[in-house]
């Protein structure tokens, strides 16, 4: 078993570098405030960052199945658009009927 | 000073008054109450997918042979699911600190892009907005860009809900490791099905759709170049590619020869 002090380690290390990554963008930016570009990002960034975010995460369930977990997620997901928008955008209830739709279909398929 | 408060999708983030340093305490008691349930409330849809992948994990770390009290240690310094996942494997076999400095820098780096929108300018205290950075994980950042009308307690409150989620998750599947495994299969699918919700409320108009086929033109690229760091090239891409737009679509009267 790895020492305690490695472990500690570890941990020093993963929490300086995120903090600093999570704190300096917006000490970097406080000059920018004003500035088109960075008022236009902050407009544009999010549907790309999250659209990037549902990929990625799908791409990490995906790793873990085989060609017919791939439409089983394929069917998640379009449950779970459908009712996110003929149901009124309301968020728990898609990601609850789109996750059912998948626990469903890999555990009872 | 830490502020930033460009949101300009989101006026109502800058309530009450800019000017005043103490807005958020001036909020009445009832209104403050209102707000932080209503925090709470934005914590549900994207709970629902950290607790079972943080129970997850608390198996992981309970399977890998590490002391257990390393799963809460994990999630209260480091606080970034996808990295505290891969740190349990690596902690496990004795990885040398540089290659955890490194795989840190490349998993968490897509964090650095989160301060162009996230709402840190309702926030006045030092102490709190300290807290507000470090949980700026991947959920808080996506609620809030899909969402308007911020204020601190409401986006404190949602923020703690999300680490009670992550650290209870992980004790909850130390637990569980004790336990017969009558493990649910498929529950880390609610993690993508949050991020698709969000990002259909991201793409309300057809203004939306430029960065949204960008996005997904720059995450298609970087699975080919880079498949093993598709999302932080990704993102990088992804941010390029707006940078560009901004250059190739900036209103040029100054310059009408340009």
């Amino acid at each position: 078993m790895p020492e305690t002090s490695y472990l500690l380690a570890v941990m020093a290390i993963g929490f300086v570098i995120t903090f600093a990554l999570r704190a300096l963008p917006f000490a970097a930016l406080a000059p920018l405030r004003r500035s088109a570009l960075v008022a236009r990002l902050a407009v544009w960034m999010p549907a790309g960052v999250l659209a990037i975010l549902a990929a990625s995460t799908l791409r990490n369930t995906l790793g873990q199945t085989d060609g017919r977990g791939v439409a089983f997620a394929l069917a998640g997901v379009a449950v779970t658009a459908g009712v996110h928008l003929l149901g009124g955008r309301r968020t728990l209830l898609s990601v609850v009927l789109g996750t059912s739709t998948y626990v469903a279909l890999v555990s009872f398929l | 000073m830490l502020v930033l408060s460009s949101n300009s999708r989101n006026p109502v983030a800058r309530l009450p008054c800019e000017n005043c340093p103490e807005s958020d305490t001036t909020l009445e008691p009832v209104t403050r109450r209102a707000e932080i349930a209503a925090g709470v409330r934005a914590s549900f849809a994207a709970g629902l997918g950290m607790y079972p992948i943080g129970i997850a994990f608390g198996l992981l770390v309970a399977q890998s042979g590490l002391p257990l009290w390393v799963a809460p240690a994990l999630s209260l310094t480091v606080f970034a699911g996808s990295l505290e996942l891969l740190l349990v494997g690596m902690m496990a076999a004795g990885t040398p600190l540089a290659a955890i400095a490194l795989t840190t820098l490349l998993v968490n780096g897509r964090h650095a892009f989160y301060a162009f929108s996230f709402p840190l300018g309702v926030i006045r205290g030092r102490i709190a907005r300290t807290y507000s950075i470090y949980a700026l994980i991947d959920e808080a950042y996506a609620i809030t860009a899909s969402r308007a009308g911020w204020s601190a307690p409401r986006l404190l409150a949602m923020q703690v809900a999300f680490q009670c989620y992550w650290v209870g998750g992980g004790l909850t599947g130390l637990l569980v490791s004790t336990l017969l495994p009558g493990v649910i299969h498929g529950l880390e699918f609610s993690l993508s099905a949050l991020f698709v919700t969000l990002t259909l409320d991201a793409v309300r108009t057809r203004a939306g759709l430029p960065s949204l086929l960008l996005g997904g033109l720059s995450f298609s690229v970087a699975l080919v170049v880079a498949p093993g760091q598709a999302l932080f090239v990704g993102l990088g891409g992804s941010v390029a590619l707006l940078l560009a737009r901004h250059v190739l679509t900036r209103p040029r009267e100054e310059q009408p020869d340009a």
